[in-house]
């Protein structure tokens, strides 16, 4: 009974109170709260293609967090996720640009293909420096993220700009524009819904299925577990512990394919950054993944959600004037919020039980703590 | 992980709830009106305030001789979060969006047709995409760089030069090769560092390290970072040249001259077009000839006379065309 | 490259490379502290964010850079209880609660900057304090002995924070809860006590590198840090959770920075291939690492909450 009174109540008041929070902010910024929580919904969900613009900018968040399902199942943790969103899009821009002519029918799956194969290889390669080398992936990753930045802007600018450019003397680091028999065809005319969307929930569900209904998925989750275990009943650690980083790259490689083909202006644009191309999807696909439990199939509404809120930030900073770092100094608290309720719940199920047990001094276990 | 799932389950219900009721509570937006007022919103990669590209672009407009009601979204260096924004302006009616970042440009051909009514302005670019809503505007920032170069090394005693910079592209690289250009033809020798980055001012600052380090007595640089590298050079006594906005500020007794950009003068024309009738199809460049690039120089800084005489030959030279 | 070779750059560029270490040793020792006590944190660029944020305005509006210095500190002591409440407290999966507090850093620095700053205005920096008679040795006497408070403090930190973990009772602690907590609570160690303070220390160090990095270059913009916070946790596993390591992973990293940035001014390395070239710190370091394959031993509790069932 208090089970389930506290299952409702703790992640509403984490909710709240992360609200809360955004409100006082708000008002110290001289603005009515209000209309700012108003503006933030409506930006997210304020018309049909708003909805549409929610679910696209939900897409990376859904594919990054599915992968990081798979590594976290198997104890690895993946923080490389805009290295690998990057080294997919690179790699799908590459594909594009060698067959501008090819139908539809094969150039969309080559492409997303090609973003899947180089998000992978990105993963892939701190995941057998963990297995192999022994080097940590947290190292790895980050060290990895640095790297293809710069990966990036060498190819933008160089072998890969748009000849235009070079011609005109701007030379903004971007590709020419791609091939339109490369773009994602639009599901519902007069909206952004493109097919990327039903695609990543479409990986979610295959990550899903993998994980839980599969040997690959069984064996990656036996080393998740422990590594030990796994290795006397004869799972192959390594290469499980490589596959399992290449497979959440590979997600987000399909994520930077996606971002590219998706996009309003079917090229690859840098402004030197990475989060300028990725939107920080690597990082925020990892709070996804934890809203939705590290469930690949609980991720798709939790990206969604978050999806909005990054969405409808845009509106907030928009019609109230405050500074878009509002809206990330909330998904901030939000997360963090969120994510120490998780556990509010059990401790306070203690707390409550304790208190109602004093009556009963054998029963008492070790001191709680303070 | 059940457990973790009803959780989660709930928190979806509540959020959803919140989404619900406040779509439902929706407001309405304020459609403006036309003729001489305009309604205007920048959309930029960088803080307003940021003494360099974004800033200049805002001066501008409240530099506009007529009655303005203008928006911003700054900070939106997320390309898709800019095109959210510029899109959202549009929806909302506003008269004119500038879409203050190359990289905006890729949306921008998307969205522009959409709006037919809405006048899209957007640099720096030299094209506008066989758009005929779309204004374009580039600086010819080489001009300045080159009038730079000329008085650096004029004032340069070891004749070695630094150059800080972000990437390779757009008006930061037109304004270097002319800063280089500028400076060669006075003899001295240009060190350039690209540091991959607009944003990193710890980057800057070492770059500018690295150059004082080979005798460098007198640097420059561009894009919002060089606030790193300026403050090298406080710290070194060494000279500074800006670019893009007056930069006095940042080093009131170092700062010679900075290069600013004065959008109005091409904004004014690009609005006096809009009002005739033409929404947009032309590219415009800023230059010293149209008062659009100005070297404004520092009175707190004491400038030789044959410098300053250098100077500003070399300014009629390049307003000659 | 003869440009390079000769003395005085020689001797500059190691100055810069121990000038660009101060602020990555001083967070990755912090966190070494913390992730020996089982506790990982992702959150270290949020805290330096904020506490050089605050740093700075402290000297903007009272010009005194030691206080300055206090100010961050302190908020590195304040996030670093509010990160023990949710780690230690909530038992939060800590990969990603440190993620939280990155962002929620990143935001707020900015949005406090952009209100109560706004136009950057520049602040004093750090003065260089030369070491009497050490500062005037040949070419280790730049590099070494003409730094910043804050660098020798860094270094310092490096045999205290050896001694603290090897040698104090409290050191003992933190290795045994990181280790196994459950053998160490059964001796009446507080697991939770334990944590607290080391995450209070780690983030107070975060603090200390947050102003160490805006008081050495005398401005703050939004996310001036650029990432730094995240490569001082991979530091921590580069040195093998070993201070001195920790210190070779951060001088290294400064050295390949100072030298590629040498290499740019010098012409040496072409405009053609810069963005290249600044792949070379990550590069060298991963490589470094692989080289110097040996069998590292993790911290056996590393991001394991603690609870007693």
């Amino acid at each position: 009974m208090i089970d389930k009174l506290l299952g409702a109540l703790v992640p509403l008041t984490a909710a709240a109170v992360a609200f809360a929070l955004g409100a006082i902010m708000l008002v110290a910024l001289g603005a009515n709260p209000f209309e700012g929580l108003q503006a933030l919904f409506d930006g997210a969900f304020g018309s049909g293609d708003r909805l549409a613009a929610t679910a696209v900018r939900a897409t990376p968040l859904i594919l990054v967090g599915a992968g990081i399902t798979i590594a976290f199942r198997t104890s690895v943790i993946n923080i490389g996720g805009e290295s690998q969103i990057i080294a997919g899009a690179l790699l799908s821009t590459i594909a594009a640009l060698s067959f501008p002519g090819l139908t539809p029918y094969l150039l969309v799956p080559l492409v997303l293909l090609a973003g899947f194969i180089g998000g992978g290889i990105a993963g892939a390669i701190p995941g057998a420096l963990k297995a192999y080398a022994s080097v940590n992936e947290i190292l790895s990753t980050i060290m990895l993220n640095l790297i293809m930045v710069q990966f990036m802007n060498y190819l933008l600018r160089g072998p890969l700009i748009d000849p235009y450019e070079l011609e005109a003397g701007t030379r903004i680091p971007q590709t020419e524009r791609l091939s339109d028999n490369a773009s994602l065809p639009t599901l519902i005319d007069g909206t952004r819904l493109h097919l990327g969307v039903p695609i990543a929930v479409a990986a979610a569900v295959a990550a899903y299925f993998l994980l839980w209904r599969t040997p690959v998925g069984f064996r990656l989750r036996a080393v998740g577990h422990s590594p030990k275990a796994a290795r006397a009943a004869g799972i192959n650690v390594k290469g499980n512990i490589t596959l399992a980083l290449g497979l959440s790259g590979a997600l987000a490689g399909l994520a930077g394919a996606i971002l590219v083909f998706g996009s309003q202006g079917q090229r690859m644009v840098t402004d030197g950054s990475a989060a300028g191309f990725t939107g920080n999807a690597g990082f925020n696909g990892i709070v996804a993944a934890l809203f939705g439990g590290l469930h690949p199939l609980w991720t798709v509404p939790s990206a969604f959600l978050f999806g909005a809120l990054l969405t409808g930030a845009t509106q907030l900073q928009r019609v109230l004037q405050v500074p878009a770092s509002l809206a990330v100094a909330l998904n901030g608290i939000i997360v963090i919020f969120v994510i120490s309720s998780s556990r509010v719940r059990v401790r306070l199920k203690k707390l409550l039980e304790n208190s109602s047990l004093l009556n009963k001094p054998d029963q008492e276990e070790t001191t709680e703590a303070t | 992980m059940k457990t973790k799932m009803r959780f989660t389950a709930r928190l979806f219900a509540v959020l959803g709830a919140f989404a619900l009721l406040a779509t439902a509570c929706g407001g309405d937006d304020d459609t403006p009106e036309a003729g001489g007022a305009l309604t205007v919103a920048i959309v930029a990669p960088s803080a307003s305030d940021d003494l360099a590209f974004t800033q200049s672009m805002v001066d501008a407009v409240n530099a506009l001789d007529r009655e303005i009601t203008l928006s911003i979204t700054d900070g939106t260096f997320i390309v898709e979060e800019a095109a959210a924004a510029i899109r959202g302006y549009a929806e909302d009616g506003i008269n004119v969006v500038i879409a203050h970042g190359t990289q905006y440009g890729a949306s921008l051909a998307e969205i522009a047709p959409d709006f037919p009514d809405t006048t899209f302005i957007w640099g720096t670019a030299t094209d506008t995409q066989g758009l005929d809503n779309v204004f374009a505007y580039h600086p010819a920032a080489d001009q300045g760089g080159y009038v730079n170069g000329v008085m650096a090394a004029a004032i340069s005693t070891t004749g070695v030069i630094g150059v800080v910079g972000p990437i390779e592209a757009g008006d930061a690289v037109a304004y270097i090769n002319g800063f280089v250009e500028g400076a060669e033809a006075g003899g001295a020798t240009v060190n350039v560092t690209y540091t991959g980055s607009f944003g990193d001012v710890a980057l800057a600052a070492e770059a500018a390290e690295a150059h004082i380090t080979n005798n460098v007595d007198v640097l420059t640089g561009t894009a919002q970072m060089v606030v790193g590298a300026v403050g090298v050079a406080v710290s070194n006594d060494v000279p500074w040249f800006g670019t893009q906005a007056n930069q006095t500020s940042l080093a009131p007794n170092l700062v010679v001259a900075s290069q600013v950009y004065h959008w109005e003068v091409v904004l004014e024309e690009m609005l006096a077009l809009r009002d005739s009738g033409t929404k947009g199809g032309q590219a415009f460049e800023l230059n010293m000839a149209n008062g659009g690039l100005v070297i404004e120089f520092n009175d707190g800084y004491s400038l030789p006379a044959d410098v300053k005489a250098a100077a500003e030959a070399a300014i009629a030279e390049k307003s000659a065309g | 490259m003869d440009d390079f070779f000769t003395t005085s750059v020689l001797v500059a560029t190691a100055a810069a490379a121990i000038r660009l270490a101060t602020p990555y040793l001083l967070a990755a020792l912090g966190e070494t502290i913390g992730q020996r006590s089982g506790v990982l944190n992702l959150g270290v660029d949020g805290v330096m964010l904020l506490s050089a944020f605050f740093a700075y305005w402290t000297v903007l509006s009272t010009g005194n850079l030691w206080l300055a210095v206090l100010v961050a500190l302190l908020v590195g002591l304040i996030m670093g209880v509010i990160y023990a409440v949710i780690t230690v407290f909530f038992e939060a999966t800590q990969g990603i609660s440190g993620i939280g507090i990155f962002i929620f850093g990143l935001g707020f620095s900015d949005l406090m900057f952009r209100q109560q700053v706004g136009t950057p205005k520049p602040v004093p920096r750090l003065p260089s304090i030369n070491i009497p008679f050490l500062a005037d040795l040949p070419y280790v006497g730049e590099p070494l002995f003409q730094r910043s408070l804050m660098t020798y403090l860094a270094f310092g930190l490096v045999p205290l924070t050896v001694v603290l973990l090897n040698k104090t009772t409290f050191g003992l602690n933190v290795r045994a809860v990181g280790e196994n907590p459950q053998a160490a609570d059964s001796l009446g160690v507080s697991v939770e006590r334990t944590r607290f303070a080391a995450i209070m220390i780690g983030n107070a160090f975060a603090g200390l590198a947050g102003a160490a990095l805006v008081l050495q270059l005398g401005i703050f913009q939004p996310n001036l840090t650029q990432g730094m916070g995240f490569i001082a946790v991979a530091l921590v596993y580069f040195g093998a959770w070993r201070p001195w390591g920790v210190m070779g992973g951060a001088l290294l990293y400064g050295v390949v920075n100072a030298t590629v940035l040498q290499w740019k001014a010098l012409g040496i390395i072409p405009v053609s291939i810069s963005d290249l070239a600044g792949m070379a710190p990550a590069i060298l370091t991963i490589g470094a690492l692989i080289l110097l394959a040996r069998r590292v031993h993790a911290p056996a509790a590393l991001t394991k909450p603690f609870s007693r069932h």
